[in-house]
Parts: structure tokens; sequence; C-alpha cells
């Protein structure tokens, strides 16, 4: 009871932590998820969070949100997946109502606003360390295939704006096809 | 019924914000600021400035600040849970289906192509931070002397301290807000 309990606790803690300082949202919080959850906890495999990340871009709602979910569930099941959520929305809760009520005077506040730069610098270095890692493990990997799907992807998204949902539906199907005729080849190798 | 109006409202906004992050800012203008009125256009502006500067998802920051607005704290609270209810529905039943069948040769094939199309959309965000952190405003001239000098040594210095002794993320960013704030000021 006492180390379910610790679980539950380390699961609010850190997406308490990591909803706090996600600055912009969206895939900020993919990268700390995976140093958080992957290296520094042990809790997840490398691949299962990319996939957990597919997963949460593929659903409805603030991907942080549901990356919470996933790892909630994945942790503790059912009641994992309440206890990160609550600790994913209440940083914001909390901020937002504070912030709701002084607005004009935060927004033109300097110190805060040197603050935030500031740390914009810092979560832009964080976010490269963790690509140039996955980027290298993917690469290591020696699949021509997924090098190619990774170079695609990214032109297609960064340089031509393709809506992200067209680009997971064809890498999913590009990965479906090059299973099936891997499979295919085993097989003929086998009989000869 | 203010209560419900808010709920189903934000449960739409979270049902139909598929993509995440921007994606979600008509969804709410609609709902917030043309069918509902609870906002005027200039207030809506200013809740997705503070929503930027501020952590957490936009969605949540808007559900928290309208429903603040409009009926207090309860407000607040019931927003937020109706902007995040079908999230939890849908991807519970998605993360369900993941675990019973991710051991088919189909859907490890599907998983195996997605998961470098994940890194390269983390790739496509990152790098947008970076250019907003470097050039700030300037962003589309991506001329060197619009650098931000103060920005890329703060971006070179915690990449490499990253890089070198893998430190608690939330430690180089809160360093870098330190060095920003005496910096800038």
């Amino acid at each position: 009871m006492k180390k379910d309990f610790k679980i539950y606790w380390t699961l609010f803690t850190s997406t308490f932590y990591l909803s706090a300082f996600t600055f912009g949202g969206g895939f900020v919080i993919v990268p700390l998820m995976k140093k958080k959850f992957v290296d520094d906890l042990n809790w997840i495999e490398e691949k299962e969070m990319l996939d957990l990340t597919a997963i949460s871009q593929s659903s409805p709602g603030a991907i942080a949100v549901n990356a919470s979910i996933l790892i909630g569930y994945r942790i503790a099941g059912f009641l994992g997946s309440l206890v990160s959520i609550i600790g994913t929305i209440l940083p914001p809760l909390i901020i937002l109502s504070i912030v709701s009520i002084f607005y004009t005077k935060f927004r033109d506040n300097a110190a805060i606003n040197a603050l935030l730069k500031g740390m914009q610098a810092g979560v832009a270095a964080v976010i490269a360390d963790v690509v140039i890692s996955l980027g290298n493990s993917v690469i290591k990997g020696k699949n021509f295939i997924s090098a190619i799907v990774m170079i695609g992807a990214f032109i297609a998204t960064y340089f031509f704006k393709v809506n992200v949902i067209y680009i997971i539906l064809a890498c999913g199907l590009i990965g479906a096809i090059s299973a099936y005729f891997r499979k295919k080849s085993d097989r003929s190798t086998n009989i000869e | 019924m203010i209560y419900i109006k808010l709920f189903w409202s934000f449960f739409q906004i979270g049902l139909f914000s598929i993509g995440g992050g921007y994606a979600a800012i008509p969804l709410i203008q609609n709902q917030v600021v043309e069918q509902n009125k609870w906002l005027r256009m200039t207030e809506f502006v200013d809740l997705i400035t503070i929503a930027e500067m501020t952590p957490g998802p936009i969605a949540i920051n808007s559900s928290t600040f309208v429903g603040t607005r409009i009926a207090g704290v309860g407000g607040a609270i019931i927003s937020t849970f109706g902007c995040v209810l079908p999230s939890l529905i849908i991807v519970l039943t998605l993360a369900y289906f993941y675990y019973k069948y991710n051991k088919l040769t189909v859907v490890q094939g599907i998983l195996g192509g997605l998961r470098p199309a994940v890194v390269s959309l983390i790739a496509s965000a990152g790098l947008g931070i970076t250019i907003l952190a470097l050039w700030g405003d300037s962003a589309a001239t991506f001329n060197l002397s619009d650098i931000n000098p103060i920005a890329a040594g703060l971006f070179i210095i915690s990449f490499i301290i990253m890089r070198k002794f893998k430190p608690n993320p939330i430690l180089v960013m809160v360093g870098s807000g330190i060095a920003g704030l005496l910096f800038y000021i």
C-alpha cells in the first residue's frame, strides 16, 4: 500500500512539474516527458514513448493532456491516468486563475518578460538535445525506410506545413506496407 | 444554467481540437467570442497572449480564463473538466487497444512507420521555438545580424550543458530564465 502511494505521488509530482514548465504547449512537453519517464525513472521504453506520442497526437485535445493520460494509464491503470491528468491541469489552472485577475499588469511587466525570454532559449536547447538523441537512435537502427520517413515527415511538416493528421496517416500506411512485404520476403526465404 | 453551458462549450472544444495547440484557437474563438459572447475580440487576443506566456496547453488556459471570468473558480473547474473529458475517454480507449494489439505484425509495422515521423514532428516544433528564441519578432528575415546575442549565448550554453552533463532539464530552463532576468534588464 505504501509502495502504491509512492508511485501515485511520483506520477503526480512529475506531471505537475512538467506541466508547470511547458510553455507554448504542444510537442514541447514530449521531450521533457521522455527525459523524465524514459531516462530518469526508467518506467517506459524509448520506442513505447514514441508510440504513446503518436497516439496523443492522433487523438483530440491537447497533446500534453493526452500524453499524461497515457503515461498514467501505463504506469498505474485508470487511477494512474486520473492522478496524472490532475497533475497536468493543476499548474495552468492555478496560474491562469491568478493571472486572469492581474492580467494587464502581468502582460506589461518587464521582469516577467525578461524571465520568460530567457527561459525560451533554455527550452529550445532542451528540445534540441532530445531531438538529437532520438534522431541518432533512428539512424543507428540502420533501417533505410525509417530514415526516409523521418526526413520526409520533417520536410512536409516544417517547410510545407502539411496537416499533421495526414503525415501520421501516410507514415502509418508506409509502415504497414513495409511490414507486409518484409513478412512476405521472410516467408519466401523460409520456403527456399 | 451557466455551468452546463460552460461545460458543453469546452467539451466541444476538447473534442474537436485535433492536432492540439494552435488547432484549438479558431474553435475557442467560435465558442467563446461568436456563439456565447463571453469575451470580446480584444479580450480574446489578450487571452491568447497570456496563454503563450504561461505554461500549459492553450485549451486548458482558455477554459480557466473564461471559466473564472464568467463564473468564478467553480466555472474554471467545470470548464477545464469539460475540456479534458473527451481526451480522457478517447485516449483511454486507444490505449486499451494499443496494449492489446501492439504485438500484431501490422500494428508493429504502423508503429514502426510512425516513430520516425514523431521524431520529425518534435524536431519541427523545436526548430520553431529555437528560431523564435534567437530571432524574436524578426524571425522572417534570418539575417545573422538580427540574432539576439543574449538569447544565442543562453541557447548555446544550455545546449552544451544538456549534452555534456545531462542534468534535470528544469534546472537548465530555470537557470536560463534567471540569466535572462539579469541580462535583459
